[in-house]
């Protein structure tokens, strides 16, 4: 579906709407509260922006750093192709390991390939351990946040969806305290129980092999401290060239997205410590069309995302069509530039336009992501790759090109739309005319004002007035 | 100062009251103000909708037209769409002419009326423009300028976003209402004709009984 019919659907729902507007007007007040704190936070944006842009430059040399460090730690390294190719091997080690249930950390990049579902059909079961994640897997429903995946629930909504499946038959009442023990009791007995767990990377490192996730519950310190297997499916854009980059990005992090100084759970671990925790790590490096992404020298710059959702949070677009009309995991402005590029243009089309170029977005990402920028450049590539160049759109934007290209046209132009035709007229789309009125075609436009205050007689015709001298021939040309 | 007016293709055509006010502030403050009747389209909506081919002869005259003059705008949209796209020209955008190359902020105007100011995406956070705008409205005699709430987010025009997106953009500009009728002001205005012709459509189709006016007309008026 096109965002706009997708978020046609979703803007009518008003409960929806309140629920978001809600969490975001909340969560944008506070963000800016923690960002103001720091004097550093502009040298701490670019700094994180400057280590990105170094590590997707080195990209080849950093991963094999990163595959040597990990081995050498008693680590077991996959490259992934694409989704396909990470699924089968997630799938063959749990396999291997005997498991029929995994216990998941919360991923995107296991969303992005629908790890899930590919386990499933192979029989093995994944349990979401993510409280929003636990929501969203229960209800069959879809992730609308790129941090709080179940924001376009509410508190009631979530009560009936657990009453109504891990606390069967239990009533929860209202309290939030009663309805996270019902996660947490389900939960529990999984970490105790289940062999392998998945998780995604926040970060990692190439130096040490070290792999970094950043969390709020502690559930996700649960899976990768508990189970004897340990797989982690990393995004290649991942990867950090140095430890000490860190501390720019666990800085950034937290307050950007949970506007937080620091996290609850900080979880690094470094291959294999023989009688501490998961004595079986796995790394599967994904590639799924980032290496096409950085191809793109304009459109690389979204690889740097660090997945913090401070641009959902202050999306205007977003805040009222929620995370579920971008049909991707990546909603929102990131969703807008990432979706297409990674999953191909033709695949999202109309993402690039999911955007009125408002600027909030690259005013808060923490890595100075240009997301305004490479909205207009995604824009100009699906003008040129997808589209038809005789489309009533492309054919519009010709004439009116043509019209402004000389004086004599322009001018003629502007005659034909105060008589509501031509092509500035028919600049004015049927989409406008529904809920606004168009202004009345004034009496003269600007330019014959102009001529007739300068002409003979004219209001400054008398006096030495420089607009008189500036009238050129009546000539189109340029 | 001799000063070049950008008056922008849509006011030139749509609002020329933009363009005579702007003419009539300038002059007042002693500028002479010229209006190079070569001028047509800076190309901005042409770029923002995909199609930078067809927008380079449209900069490329822009800069002909201008290229040796001072430029004065009353659009902060195109003024930040030539600043990026044809730095060589020197374009101002006009509450920064005003008060940053004029040095005034007291423009003599009177205007006793009840205005919330809409300040615009572009002015800022691509100009920057930062106060300028509320600093000269503020001086204006007479005025009683309000508070806007939630004025920092979009209006939901964005160009062909308020077509191609008409719903989303409808729902934005439905919050953008709301907030400029709890304010009870007479007037909403803006550094940008292309924000109050999307505010302005809705409000004459509800018949709200509030006025869109361009911040140039205010500090044209000396009623």
């Amino acid at each position: 579906m096109s965002f706009p019919a997708a978020a046609r659907t979703t803007l009518a729902d008003a409960q929806l709407r309140r629920n978001l507007g809600k969490a975001t007007t909340l969560i944008r007040e506070k963000r800016l509260r923690a960002v103001s704190e720091l004097p550093d936070w502009e040298a701490l944006r670019a700094a994180g922006e400057a280590i990105k842009a170094r590590a997707m430059a080195t990209l080849p040399e950093q991963l094999e750093r990163l595959e040597a460090s990990v081995t050498q730690a008693g680590g077991v390294v996959h490259w992934a192709r694409d989704g396909a190719e990470a699924n089968a091997i997630v799938a063959g080690i749990a396999r291997s390991n005997g498991a029929d249930e995994v216990i998941k950390v919360k991923s995107l990049a296991t969303d992005e390939i629908g790890l899930n579902e590919a386990l499933e059909a192979s029989g093995i079961r994944a349990i979401e351990t993510d409280l929003a994640e636990l929501i969203v897997q229960l209800a069959h429903d879809k992730q609308s946040h790129i941090l709080v995946p179940a924001i376009h629930k509410n508190r009631a909504e979530i009560r009936a969806l657990f009453e109504r499946t891990i606390a069967a038959g239990q009533s929860l009442g209202n309290e939030a305290s009663a309805i996270a023990e019902a996660a947490r009791t389900h939960l529990r007995a999984k970490f105790l129980s289940v062999p392998v767990a998945v998780s995604g990377a926040n970060f990692g490192v190439a130096e040490t092999g070290t792999v970094v996730v950043v969390e709020s519950e502690g559930n996700g310190r649960m899976c990768v401290t508990l189970p004897r297997v340990l797989v982690t499916v990393m995004g290649i854009e991942k990867v950090l060239p140095q430890w000490r980059d860190l501390e720019v990005f666990l800085q950034l992090l937290p307050r950007s997205s949970t506007a937080e100084r620091m996290n609850p759970y900080t979880s690094l671990w470094t291959g294999v410590t023989p009688g501490d925790g998961p004595q079986e790590f796995h790394l599967v490096l994904l590639d799924n069309g980032r290496t096409r992404v950085l191809a793109d020298e304009i459109g690389r710059a979204a690889l740097h995302c660090i997945r913090c959702s401070a641009c959902l949070n202050v999306c205007p677009v977003y805040e009222r069509v929620g995370g579920q009309a971008y049909e991707s995991v990546y909603p929102g402005p990131i969703g807008a530039i990432l979706t297409p590029q990674l999953r191909g243009l033709d695949a999202a089309p109309s993402l690039p336009w999911a955007s009125s170029l408002c600027g909030a977005c690259y005013e808060v990402c923490p890595v100075k992501i240009d997301i305004p920028s490479i909205l207009v450049h995604l824009r100009g590539r699906v003008v040129r790759e997808q589209k038809s160049s005789l489309s009533p759109e492309a054919l519009a934007m010709k004439a009116m090109a043509a019209a402004f290209g000389s004086r004599r046209r322009y001018e003629g132009a502007q005659r034909l739309a105060r008589l509501g035709r031509g092509p500035l007229a028919r600049a004015a789309l049927p989409g406008w005319t529904a809920m606004r009125d168009l202004p009345e075609p004034p009496r003269e436009t600007f330019r014959d004002w102009w001529r007739l205050r300068h002409r003979p007689g004219g209001d400054v015709a008398g006096r030495a007035s420089p607009g008189g001298l500036v009238l050129p021939p009546d000539e189109g040309s340029s | 100062m001799r000063v070049a007016l950008f008056v922008t293709c849509f006011n030139d055509t749509l609002f020329p009251d933009t363009g005579r006010a702007v003419v009539t502030l300038l002059e007042r403050l002693g500028c002479s103000v010229e209006f190079p009747l070569e001028q047509t389209c800076c190309g901005q909506m042409h770029v923002n909708s995909g199609y930078a081919h067809e927008a380079a002869p449209l900069l490329a005259r822009f800069e002909r037209v201008f290229a040796s003059d001072v430029v004065v705008s009353p659009s902060a949209s195109c003024v930040a769409h030539v600043r990026e796209h044809v730095p060589g020209v020197r374009a101002f955008e006009l509450t920064e002419f005003l008060v940053d190359e004029l040095g005034v902020v007291d423009v003599g105007a009177s205007f006793p009326h009840r205005v919330v100011l809409h300040p615009t995406c572009h002015s800022l956070r691509l100009l920057k423009v930062g106060d300028r705008p509320r600093r000269l409205l503020a001086a204006v005699r007479g005025i009683d300028l309000v508070e806007l709430d939630a004025a920092e987010e979009c209006c939901g025009f964005g160009g062909t976003f308020a077509v191609k997106n008409a719903d989303t953009s409808m729902a934005m500009l439905s919050d953008k209402l709301r907030h400029v009728l709890d304010t009870r002001a007479e007037v909403c205005t803006a550094a940008d004709t292309s924000c109050l012709m999307h505010i302005g459509g809705a409000l004459r189709r509800q018949r709200a009984g509030v006025r869109t006016m361009h911040l140039a007309e205010i500090l044209a008026a000396q009623e």
